[in-house]
């Protein structure tokens, strides 16, 4: 046999096999649209809508005096995009509870007599509180305030522009005042590891019965879908439970994450994390025709976990529709609740929205699941 | 349902009817699958499934126990509706699928034990015990299902089948590749079961298997082209069969005119099929003078002995097969 017959043999058998794989390709669409979205997601939200450097962070603003001094520092703050004032606290306590329920990141407060002390050179102080849990998120904003407190004063002529700074900014970092990563971390860590592992676990369990033949089986012994999902769901709770005391336990001995809030209330909050992610594997489970195109599945929900929960950068800082769909996933709800709970002590009044969130969620994934599970084999 | 179950209501079968089916269409994507098919098992029966690859018996069987829909058509199976109680008949019915559908990753004990359980068995570990002890498996209670062989994971299929004490099994191709022995050891433990009142539906390739059985259906095409009695199956085909032998050649001689022969003769009128059986050819035809006819000049040849025989049952669901296609075309 010539070696030119030999290299046309060749070619002609791998030319099969492209064509044969294109085919296969095009007829398993999950693995399509998953080989298109993931790189598309990525460049997408990594390009768009993560910003380390955080925009219009809402703030809000407790004011003693209204006066040329104190609207013209509110103005320059307003301008900066950083900030974003959206609440006007009526008393140090009510801005206390906004930033414990995670409403406001900042709090900024003019005490009375600001610019009259201005004016005689007293060196008033100007209060700023941040919610420090989040480190990245806040040390940017509180870098740029005094410059932007500063030149508002000169431009509005209060002080002039060669001297030195007429006033002091007292800085407040509340709960993580050492702005330590793993405090903010740790909590996001066990919600981001309960995402995956319980996607995963529950998001093969159908599609491995009907890949194995013995859903066929199943389906004719006289057991209802429900039972059926809650028959695989229910291990994994415990699964999770065990992982999130695994976590938390470590996190706490070697990170000296604090547990500032009811340890009750965060049993209860990972609990229904727990399920809300058991639901959604359990979905994705019918959905898929196979073990394969189900991980495809789960991988498509976990990047915007990671991504748009906050996890990994500021929510606040991330355009809006980035937002909202940060709002659809379970773990932006966990994540404000355990760091919540955890960081700032919060309790169930504070974080009622997010734990409604989370149910609502859950009981969606649950519904879409149990229609979905088909009795029969039509 | 406090009333007795027992008393038969007005429009459902009769006690000793098992299965009863009428008209009964399911398409897949715009192909028919089963056609029109009507039939009816009685209790204690034993009901052979016939028809080549892709006929519709499996589908068949799984509108019986509820895992498909009819299109159309109604049906009872065990008294109760195929279409609005398939949640009840589930509870009466084995299933034995074609492909070994028991957890791999499970014991065979556990196996036992889960289908206990599912069906609510009173005891589950007693009664995995007791199906054990039945299927031989003593020995075998922690050999993970998937390990075991052929032979014994059909062994161990039929014993979950059996496990919750149903009325009626309906086994689609028990005995798929399984050797001679344990099919035999099989088909024993059918019969004792259907002895005790079991009635069973099972599909088969096997003509073997087929004359087993006290009642069987062919179905080609999504059709049902015969039903009853092997005896009657066979007589009601109206085939007319002559074996012609090959007795004056030896070895290749002897093949060689065997193929030849078998050539000229399908080629002829009155002749609808020759099979060879080693140096013999068995052929057959709907009309016999036809068929005579077309034998004839064969007899003066020395080298042939030509007589008259009994169509098989493989003849005739041959025969069928390739009527009910020139009828489809």
């Amino acid at each position: 046999m010539s070696a030119l017959t030999a290299t046309v043999g060749f070619l002609r058998r791998v030319g099969a096999m492209i064509v044969k794989e294109f085919i296969q390709l095009r007829r398993d669409r999950v693995t399509f649209a998953t080989m298109i979205m993931i790189p598309l997601l990525q460049l997408i939200l990594f390009g768009y809508a993560i910003n380390t450097t955080p925009r219009h962070l809402p703030t809000a603003v407790f004011a003693h005096e209204n006066t040329d001094a104190s609207r013209a520092i509110l103005a320059a703050l307003r301008n900066t995009a950083f900030f974003s004032f959206v609440k006007e606290a009526g008393s140090a306590e009510e801005a206390e509870h906004m930033i414990r329920a995670g409403e406001v990141l900042f709090f900024v407060e003019i005490p009375a007599g600001f610019e009259r002390a201005l004016r005689r050179g007293d060196q008033p102080q100007l209060l700023v509180a941040a919610d420090a849990t989040d480190p990245v998120g806040s040390a940017n904003a509180l870098a740029a305030l005094a410059g932007v407190v500063g030149s508002a004063l000169v431009r509005e002529r209060f002080v002039d522009a060669a001297g030195a700074m007429p006033f002091e900014i007292v800085q407040h970092r509340r709960y993580n005042p050492a702005g330590t990563s793993q405090l903010n971390i740790v909590p996001g860590l066990l919600g981001t590891i309960l995402t995956m592992t319980m996607l995963i676990y529950t998001a093969l369990s159908v599609t491995r019965e009907t890949e194995r033949g013995t859903m066929e089986s199943l389906l004719s012994m006289p057991i209802h879908p429900v039972e059926i999902m809650l028959g695989k769901i229910i291990p994994y709770v415990l699964v999770g439970i065990v992982q999130a005391i695994l976590i938390l336990g470590s996190g706490m001995i070697l990170f000296g994450v604090p547990l500032e809030g009811s340890a009750i209330f965060l049993a209860v909050a990972t609990l229904l994390f727990i399920t809300a992610n058991l639901s959604v594997g359990y979905t994705f489970s019918t959905l898929a025709q196979n073990q394969l195109q189900a991980v495809q599945m789960s991988f498509m929900f976990f990047l915007p976990s990671i991504l748009l929960s906050g996890f990994m950068f500021p929510f606040s800082g991330m355009p809006l529709w980035a937002q909202w769909i940060g709002e659809a996933l379970p773990l932006t709800h966990y994540l404000r609740m355990v760091r919540g709970i955890l960081l700032k002590g919060a309790g169930f009044a504070d974080l009622r929205v997010d734990a409604a969130a989370l149910v609502a969620l859950m009981l969606l994934a649950m519904g879409i699941a149990v229609a979905r599970f088909r009795q029969t084999l039509d | 349902m406090t009333a007795a179950p027992e008393a038969p209501t007005p429009g459902r079968s009769a006690p000793e009817v098992a299965i009863e089916v009428e008209n009964l269409c399911k398409s897949f994507g715009g192909r028919r699958v089963v056609d029109n098919l009507s039939m009816r098992v009685m209790r204690g029966q034993i009901y052979g499934f016939l028809g080549p690859n892709g006929s519709g018996k499996t589908t068949t069987i799984r509108m019986l126990c509820g895992l498909l829909t009819p299109d159309s058509g109604r049906g009872t199976c065990l008294g109760m509706d195929i279409l609005t109680q398939a949640r009840r008949i589930r509870e009466h019915v084995g299933y034995m699928t074609q492909r070994f559908s028991l957890y791999q990753d499970l014991s065979v004990r556990e196996n036992l034990e889960f289908v206990a359980r599912v069906y609510g068995v009173p005891e589950p570990e007693k009664a995995a015990s007791t199906a054990l002890k039945r299927l031989g498996l003593e020995g075998r209670g922690k050999q993970l299902a998937g390990a075991l062989s052929g032979g014994w994971k059909q062994r161990l299929a039929l014993g979950a089948c059996i496990l919750p004490g149903p009325d009626l099994l309906l086994l689609d191709e028990p005995t798929a590749g399984v050797d001679p022995k344990a099919r035999r050891e099989f088909w024993a433990q059918i019969h004792d079961l259907a002895a005790e009142g079991l009635t069973v539906l099972v599909s088969t390739h096997y003509m073997d298997e087929a004359e087993r059985c006290h009642e069987i259906a062919y179905i080609a095409y999504g059709q049902l082209l015969a039903q009853g009695t092997v005896q009657s199956v066979i007589a009601a085909a109206g085939l007319a069969t002559v074996t012609v032998e090959i007795a004056g050649a030896v070895g290749h001689e002897a093949g060689l005119l065997v193929t030849r022969l078998a050539r000229e003769l399908s080629a002829l009128d009155g002749v609808e099929m020759v099979a060879p059986f080693g140096t013999a050819l068995h052929v057959s035809g709907r009309d016999p003078v036809a068929l005579e006819a077309a034998i004839a000049p064969y007899r003066g040849d020395a080298r042939l002995v030509i007589r008259a025989d009994a169509p098989t049952l493989e003849d005739v669901f041959i025969d069928l097969m390739s009527r009910s296609k020139d009828e489809l075309r």
